[in-house]
C-alpha cells in the first residue's frame, strides 16, 4: 500500500466531494431536519413542564423523541452513504476522469481504498454532526440524557460503512444509476427483513423470523441500527415490544458485530480485486 | 540510457467478440516523436491504453522506458494526455496539477514552482485559479497537457492533443512538442490531423484493423519523392527506360507519366536522358508525397467511410 498516493486520492475525493451538490442537498436536509427536530423538543419540553406526566411517561416520551431523532439522522446519513459514493468509480471510468488518474504510478487498490476513506469520512462527519445536533436537543433543551450512546453511535457508524462500503464495490462494476437501484435496495431488502424477524418473533413466526436474520446475513445494515436502538432505550420502553424502527422484539445477536465488519472488509476487498481487473 | 522507450511485442486485445487490436508490435527511440495514425476504431487509443496499464492485453508482452509494460516503475516516468480531457472539473487548473504532481511523489516549493511554470507554458496562469468546469474545450485541453508535464516525464503519450484547439492552441502544442524533442523527451502522439503530424513527428506508424500495417520515417523516405511528367511521345520503350530511374506508379494521361524516384537529385539525370531519346519535354514536376495520401494509399478504399 502507497500511503502518501492513497491520502492524496483520499484528499481529491474530499475535495470534490464537498463540491458536490449531492452533499449540499443532504447538508440542507440535514439542517432543515436539525431545525424541525429542536423546534419539536423544544415545544415536547414546554408541554412536559405546563403539563407534566407521571415520571415513567415522561421518561417514555423523552426516549422516544431522542430516538426519532437518532433514527431520522441515521436514514439520512444511510441516504448520503449510499448515494454519494455510487458514481465515485463508476462514473469517472464513464466520463474518462479515471484514465488521467489510473496511468500514475498508484495502484489500482490505492484508488479505491482512497475513494473509500475520502467518502467515509465525509459520511462519518455528517453523521456524528446530525447526531450531536440530536443529542444536544434532547439534552439541552428537553433535558434528557440518552443512554449508552457509546455503545449505539459506533453501530450506526458501523451501519453506515457497510452502506458505503456496498456502494463503493457495487462501482467497481456497474453503471451510477444501477450502482444506486442496487444500494438501495440491498438497503431496502435489510430493512425489509428487520421487519419481518421482528413481526416473526412477536408473531412467533419461526419462517418469518428465519427469513428476516436470513436477509440480514446477506445485508446487515438494518441489523446495526436495531441493535444500536436498543442499548438506546431503557428496559420499561424495550418491554413495551411494538414492532417498528425501535422494538425490541427481535434483537440481533452480538456477532452481528463481528458478521458486519466481516461483510465490510469483504465488499471492501472485492472492491479492490474487481477494480484491479476492470478495463478502463 | 535507454534506446527503445516503447519496444510492444505481439500486444492483443478482444472486448468479447470485438477485436480491438490483433497483434501491436513496434518500438519508438529515445527522443523520438512518433505519430500514431489509424480510421477511427482502429485500436490506437486501446493500443495507448495497454502500454500504460489502463487495459489488460490478452497477449504480448514488453518494455516501456526498461520496465514492463504496465509496471508503476514505467508509469512514473510517463506522461499521458487522454483523447476526452474529463478532470474532476471541481479543481482549479492548479489543484489539478498539484493533485496529479502528488500523485508522482512531489511535494513541497519543488512541486509549486513546476506547476507556475507549466501553467505559463500552457498559457493558462490567468485563469489557473478557476473551476475546470468553466473552461472551454481549448483550455481544458491545455490543462490536461500540464497535468500530463507536471512529472517532467521521459515518455508522453498524447491521444489527440490539438483536436480542441485553434490555429494558436495548436501552434503552442507544437511549440512544446518541439521543446520536449529537443530535451530528449520521447512523444507517441495519436492523432487525426495529419498535417499536425507531418508538422512535427520524426516516424509514423498505420494502424489498420488493430495491427500495424505500415512504418514511415518523415522527410526521410526513400519512396515519398515522386515526379510527374509531361512529355511526347510515352511509348513503351520510353516508359521502359524512365522506369530505369525509378517505379512508375501512374498515367494521369496519354502525355504523362507518375514516378515514383529516391528523391530529387534524380531529376537532372532524367531530364537529361529524355532530352537524348528526343522526346520532347512540356513539364517536369517533383514533389513529396504528402502523409494525407501515404494514409490513403496505405489504407485502401476498404476504410473509407460509406
Amino acid at each position: 500500500m502507497n500511503m502518501p498516493a492513497l491520502l492524496t486520492i483520499a484528499h481529491l475525493t474530499l475535495h470534490d466531494a464537498r463540491r458536490r451538490k449531492i452533499l449540499s442537498a443532504a447538508a440542507a436536509c440535514g439542517a432543515v431536519f436539525l431545525a424541525v427536530f429542536w423546534t419539536v423538543s423544544f415545544f415536547v419540553a414546554r408541554d412536559l413542564e405546563q403539563n407534566p406526566p407521571s415520571f415513567l411517561q415522561r421518561q417514555i416520551n423523552l426516549v422516544i423523541l431522542s430516538l426519532f431523532g437518532l433514527y431520522a439522522a441515521n436514514f439520512l446519513s444511510v441516504l448520503l452513504a449510499s448515494l454519494l459514493p455510487v458514481d465515485a468509480l463508476s462514473g469517472e471510468i464513464d466520463s474518462g476522469v479515471m484514465q488521467t488518474l489510473a496511468s500514475k504510478p498508484v495502484r489500482r487498490a490505492d484508488i479505491v481504498l482512497g475513494k473509500w476513506l475520502g467518502f467515509g469520512t465525509v459520511i462519518v462527519l455528517y453523521f456524528l454532526a446530525l447526531a450531536a445536533g440530536v443529542l444536544g436537543a434532547t439534552r439541552w433543551i428537553a433535558g434528557y440524557q440518552q443512554l449508552n450512546v457509546w455503545i449505539a453511535i459506533p453501530l450506526m457508524l458501523l451501519e453506515l460503512v457497510v452502506m458505503h462500503t456496498i456502494s463503493i464495490a457495487g462501482g467497481t462494476r456497474l453503471g451510477t444509476v444501477t450502482n444506486g437501484i442496487m444500494t438501495i435496495g440491498v438497503y431496502g431488502a435489510a430493512w425489509i427483513g428487520g421487519w419481518v424477524e421482528q413481526l416473526g418473533t412477536i408473531g412467533g413466526i419461526q419462517s418469518a423470523r428465519a427469513i428476516g436474520v436470513t436477509v440480514s446475513l446477506f445485508s446487515p445494515a438494518d441489523s446495526m441500527w436495531r441493535l444500536a436502538a436498543y442499548y438506546l432505550q431503557p428496559d420499561i420502553v424495550r418491554s413495551l415490544g411494538n414492532a417498528g424502527p425501535f422494538a425490541g422484539g427481535s434483537v440481533p445477536s452480538a456477532l452481528m458485530v463481528w458478521w458486519a465488519l466481516g461483510f465490510t472488509a469483504a465488499a471492501l476487498a472485492f472492491a479492490v480485486y474487481s477494480f484491479g481487473r476492470r478495463q478502463l | 540510457m535507454i534506446e527503445r522507450v516503447i519496444d510492444a511485442r505481439g500486444l492483443r486485445k478482444s472486448f468479447g467478440e470485438t477485436l480491438a487490436v490483433d497483434d501491436l508490435s513496434l518500438t519508438v527511440g529515445a527522443g523520438e516523436v512518433f505519430g500514431f495514425l489509424g480510421p477511427n476504431g482502429a485500436g490506437k487509443t486501446t493500443s495507448i491504453k495497454m502500454l500504460l496499464a489502463l487495459v489488460t492485453p490478452d497477449e504480448g508482452e514488453g518494455e516501456v522506458l526498461g520496465a514492463p509494460i504496465g509496471s508503476r516503475e514505467a508509469r512514473a516516468r510517463v506522461g499521458f494526455l487522454p483523447e476526452h480531457c474529463r478532470f474532476h472539473d471541481s479543481l482549479t487548473a492548479r489543484e489539478l496539477v498539484r493533485f496529479h504532481g502528488r500523485l508522482h511523489g512531489l511535494r513541497g516549493e519543488a512541486l509549486e514552482t513546476r506547476i507556475d511554470r507549466l501553467l505559463v507554458r500552457v498559457d493558462l496562469l490567468d485563469a489557473a485559479d478557476r473551476p475546470l468546469r468553466g473552461y472551454s474545450k481549448g483550455m481544458l485541453q491545455r490543462a490536461g497537457l500540464a497535468q500530463a508535464l507536471v512529472n517532467d516525464p521521459r515518455l508522453v503519450f498524447l491521444d489527440e492533443p490539438t483536436s480542441g484547439l485553434d490555429p494558436l492552441g495548436r501552434l503552442l502544442v507544437r511549440d512544446i512538442l518541439g521543446e520536449l524533442r529537443s530535451n530528449g523527451v520521447s512523444v507517441f502522439l495519436n492523432s487525426h490531423l495529419l498535417g499536425e503530424v507531418e508538422a512535427t513527428c520524426d516516424r509514423v506508424a498505420f494502424v489498420k484493423q488493430g495491427r500495424v500495417v505500415h512504418q514511415l520515417t518523415l522527410g526521410a523516405a526513400p519512396s515519398s519523392f515522386e515526379v510527374e511528367i509531361r512529355a511526347v511521345p510515352l511509348d513503351p520503350p520510353v516508359l521502359e527506360g524512365l522506369a530505369r530511374f525509378g517505379t512508375i506508379v501512374g498515367r494521369p494521361g496519354e502525355d504523362r507519366v507518375l514516378l515514383r524516384v529516391a528523391g530529387d537529385a534524380v531529376l537532372p539525370d532524367v531530364s537529361r536522358w529524355l532530352v537524348g531519346q528526343n522526346v520532347q519535354l512540356f513539364e517536369l514536376r517533383g514533389r513529396r508525397k504528402s502523409l494525407e495520401e501515404w494514409f490513403v494509399d496505405v489504407m485502401g478504399d476498404d476504410q473509407r467511410p460509406g
